[in-house]
């Protein structure tokens, strides 16, 4: 049987650009370009790889996001992923972690899956904490933050470093995984992908196909409000030498002078 | 007075520096009762005691070293289960992130995470983050359930409270999900006796002008004259000139030291994200134009080849 693996991405605005927050205290994504988070490529990598291996696979790409998310669906397309699923509601304007990680298990319960991969985290909100909550409401192991993973015979492996010690981690699919950019450099589309992602199917799905009603998610349904935000002054502008010769030393009668030697 | 559960992260009882500038933190919301796993669990009282724990519950059990994260949970949730808290606190590890995530499911709450500072608020702990590459800050709460909220590194001050800091064995039933995936190998990091990256007070890295792996040691040196951790770039990661495990940016670690001294680093978006809300930024490279000038209190425009070596044995000289 055909090994299901369906791909989380995430549409975001462009981290090189002039990032900033709505009036409502949602990030704005209008005035900055967005585009599919750089972190979830390497997914879309990983779950190109495992396809290879495996016998026989389906990859569908599935994000949650407004109109211009397309966008992130067709980049993973392009890249060589076979189908995506849009889902698209005016009423998800501002959901949090816990309502997105709502939308996306009801998606994936839809879709039927064998294997979720993620990304470490997006680029933008940068929590991490979407693939967790996805193992915990899909009742699935979580084989989390991988620098490497493979799978064979219905099971997956990979290496987690953490802090403390690298871990070997396994499990048995069905099961959710996430990668780090650590995982392997992810494939640039090939002008073939590009142009075969043009024919490739995007569903859209809205709350009521995933039988979600409005104050589930949204600004209403959650669970967290930001009170304030807030543009961090800039650093007032520091003193800058030349080294000619002393540069050294002089950095450290900054130093000393600072008291930290 | 209402009680805040902490998680504690530990090493075999030995507490790590984060959770104690968690009770810091837990002290100004209530009464912090600490929650300990795993191996040595009991051996981590005397110090949460000494930093205000009035209460530390522990339980050890194998699953928390054999099994990823659940068991983890399933733990937290019988503490919270038992205490009732008005909040619960977690280092913002990794880990740390993904168990407070779970557990905030499990409890119909809501979860913030990489919290920089907390206070006590009208309608709950209000908590500070830096985003965007810490280009902003906002303040945020939580508006349904009990606040979960994970705090990063550096965030406070470790300031002693002595409380009584009874130990109280925790009654853990493992959710069957707990085994659900298993850790097979563990390959501990190799200690290099240098102060940890997140919890540094001082902070000495290098990027792409450090140009080889040999070159580091260049760096290491500036770092162990002055007690410093170690940090790199993404790209003198890429490069295989230094471990991941020491990067510093969006896809590594993010450091808020006294002190942070970048090497031969141009300042790229990603690499500020980690570093940006540093006390004081010290920069050497030779690019006058270098982004990562923008942000410094204090900056070399020269070739890091000279100027570190001479810092370093500046530093040495004035030690005496």
């Amino acid at each position: 049987m055909s090994l299901r693996i369906v791909v989380t991405v995430k549409y975001v605005p462009d981290a090189t650009g002039d990032r900033h927050f709505a009036d409502d205290l949602t990030v704005d994504r209008d005035d900055v370009d967005g585009l599919l988070s750089e972190l979830d490529e390497y997914a879309v990598e990983q779950a190109l790889q495992i396809a290879e291996d495996a016998d026989d696979a389906e990859i569908t790409v599935l994000t949650v996001g407004p109109e211009d998310a397309k966008d992130a669906l067709r980049k993973a397309l392009s890249m060589g992923a076979d189908k995506a699923i849009h889902v698209e509601d005016d009423d998800l304007h501002g959901t949090d972690a816990i309502g997105t990680s709502l939308v996306l298990a009801k998606a994936i319960e839809k879709a039927g899956f064998d294997l979720v991969i993620s990304g470490m985290a997006s680029t933008d909100g940068t929590m991490g904490v979407v693939p967790a909550l996805l193992s915990e409401r899909l009742g699935v192991p979580q084989v989390t933050l991988l620098s490497e993973v493979s799978v064979e015979d219905g099971t997956v492996k990979g290496r987690r470093d953490g802090d403390a010690a690298s871990e070997q981690l396994e499990a048995s699919l069905p099961a959710v995984v996430s990668v780090t950019d650590q995982s392997g450099e992810a494939r640039y589309p090939s002008f073939k992908g590009i142009m075969a992602a043009k024919k490739k199917p995007v569903e859209s799905w809205d709350l009521s196909d995933l039988d979600l009603e409005a104050e589930q998610v949204g600004l209403d349904g959650a669970h967290t409000v930001v009170d304030s935000a807030a543009e961090r002054p800039a650093r007032t502008a520091g003193t800058i030498v030349k080294d000619e010769g002393e540069g050294g030393k002089q950095l450290a009668e900054f130093l000393a002078g600072q008291k930290f030697i | 007075m209402a009680e805040v559960l902490v998680y504690v992260d530990h090493v075999d009882g030995a507490v790590r520096k984060p959770t104690l500038e968690l009770l810091t933190l837990a002290r100004r919301i209530g009464e912090p009762v600490a929650v300990a796993l795993g191996s040595g669990a009991e051996n981590t009282a005397a110090a949460l005691a000494e930093h205000g724990a009035v209460k530390v519950l522990t339980h050890d059990a194998s699953e928390y070293a054999d099994y990823l994260v659940v068991p983890k949970v399933d733990a937290l949730q019988a503490a919270y289960e038992q205490v009732s808290p008005a909040a619960v606190l977690v280092p913002s590890s990794a880990e740390g992130k993904e168990i407070a995530a779970r557990l905030a499911l499990r409890i119909g709450s809501g979860i913030i995470t990489d919290a920089v500072d907390l206070e006590a608020g009208d309608s709950g702990p209000v908590a500070t983050q830096s985003v965007f590459a810490a280009s902003f800050t906002t303040k945020s709460r939580i508006a349904k359930g009990t606040p979960v909220i994970t705090v990063k590194p550096n965030s406070a001050a470790v300031e002693p409270a002595a409380a009584a800091g009874a130990v109280e064995a925790l009654a853990v039933s493992f959710s069957d999900k707990a085994t659900g995936t298993k850790v097979t190998g563990r390959t501990p990091r190799e200690s290099t006796g240098r102060p940890e990256l997140t919890e540094a007070a001082i902070v000495v890295s290098g990027g792409r002008g450090v140009s080889s792996a040999e070159n580091f040691s260049i760096i290491e040196a500036l770092a162990d004259s002055l007690g410093a951790a170690v940090g790199a770039s993404r790209a003198a990661v890429d490069a295989g000139w230094y471990p991941h495990s020491n990067q510093v940016g969006q896809t590594g670690k993010s450091v808020s030291p006294q002190l942070y001294i970048a090497s031969g680093i141009s300042g790229a978006i990603q690499h500020r994200a980690g570093m940006q809300t540093s006390k004081t930024i010290v920069a050497i490279n030779k690019d006058a134009e270098a982004p990562i000038f923008d942000l410094v209190d204090y900056g070399v425009v020269g070739d890091l080849f000279d100027v570190v070596p001479q810092l370093t044995e500046e530093v040495e000289a004035r030690k005496g």
